[in-house]
């Protein structure tokens, strides 16, 4: 028997196929958003040791009541003028003898913090704050500590701060990683984040 | 007889759609390599609040994500507008946090364990009571790592 060709098929309904399937992908995709503030939290100690003693003076109370309202070291605030205020804080640089902050260039305000190694940053809420609020609260302090950081790598090595860690935790960094590490290191003990979190009031 | 002769009739020539399932095609590839699809559905409001100091996670598999916020709307019928937390399918309360990291440690490679995230997607209108408590449970079950999933906006967008 002769061999007959076998008879084209007709590819015509193909294109509405691959449509169909492109709209469902389309209308399903989500591009997730998963950026974020990191943060770490305390681990739990059992033995309840007393906290080490802190001058009252290297303290920054910053406290967000049940209304959204922000109460800066016992005074109302603006959220907007919370970065400069704690960037103020931190960069104050007070302390005298052992105590002193070559790098900081602050008012040198007795009564602020002696030094960024000391100082700590209170954050207080309520129960009832809303989160959003809260958010960002944490958004402003994080952005404080990061605008001194990067001022002090952009002073020590022409470099943001926040470019240095994207660079480190970036898998196809091309370069010296140990040396940045370093680097992220020497800033970091410059400015070391100390955000304390207390547990939230109870409602009264 | 002419050497140039005249097209007959007018009318345009039929455009070849030849190629058009290959560009559909071309498309088609390109959502589905992007496309991740959602594993959890969500039974929580979940409007994100906006930050601007952020950064980026990824390695999706490292992540954990813990929902908190109101119930939709069509749960509220049946579980009243109280936030609530959601693990992965399902309203969970909060003291069912600790096992649930467990088992999300369970399910990963023993070298993976101790870099797990914990990623808080919370409505921006719940309270922070919720918040903490989730929290504090995240510190018994030493899952220290966290990060307050954001959307990048200026933060001044949340006081409104």
């Amino acid at each position: 028997m002769a061999k007959r060709s076998a008879p084209e098929v007709n590819a015509g309904s193909m294109a509405d196929i691959a449509f169909l399937l492109l709209i469902f992908f389309l209308v399903t995709t989500t591009i997730e958003t998963d950026s974020g503030i990191t943060r770490k939290l305390p681990p739990i100690d059992d033995e309840q040791q007393d906290p080490p003693p802190l001058k009252e003076r290297n303290i920054f109370i910053v406290l967000v009541n049940a209304n959204g309202d922000l109460f800066v070291e016992d005074e109302k605030m603006d959220i907007e003028d919370l970065r400069e205020n704690a960037v103020k804080f931190l960069d104050n640089g007070g302390g005298t003898g052992d105590e002193a902050c070559d790098y900081c260039q602050g008012a040198r305000d007795p009564d602020s913090s002696d030094n960024p190694i000391k100082a700590v940053i209170s954050l207080q809420n309520d129960r009832q704050t809303e989160y959003g609020k809260y958010i960002a609260v944490q958004n402003e302090l994080v952005a404080a500590y990061n605008e001194l950081r990067n001022r002090e790598a952009n002073r020590l090595y022409n470099m943001d701060f926040t470019d240095m860690e994207a660079a480190y935790n970036d898998p196809e960094f091309q370069g010296d990683k140990e040396k940045l590490k370093e680097r992220i290191g020497v800033i970091k003990d410059m400015f070391p984040q100390k955000l304390s979190e207390a547990e939230p009031k109870k409602r009264k | 007889m002419s050497k140039f002769k005249k097209k007959d009739d007018g009318g345009t020539p039929a455009i070849s759609t030849a190629s058009l399932p290959d560009i559909v095609f071309m498309l088609l590839f390109f959502f589905m390599v992007v496309t991740v699809m959602r594993d959890t559905s969500l039974k929580v409001q979940n409007v994100l609040p906006y930050a601007d100091q952020v950064e980026k996670l990824d390695k999706k598999n490292l992540i954990m994500y813990i929902y908190a916020g109101k119930p939709s709307p069509r749960y509220q019928e049946t579980f009243g507008t109280e936030a609530r937390v959601q693990l992965n399918d399902k309203y969970a309360s909060v003291n069912e946090v600790q096992q649930f990291i467990e088992e999300e440690r369970q399910s990963k490679r023993e070298e993976l364990r101790d870099k797990l995230t914990t990623a808080l997607k919370v409505d921006k209108e719940t309270n922070m009571g919720l918040v903490s408590d989730i929290k504090q449970e995240l510190r018994k079950a030493e899952a220290l790592k966290i990060n307050y999933t954001t959307k990048e906006g200026d933060a001044m967008l949340n006081i409104e």
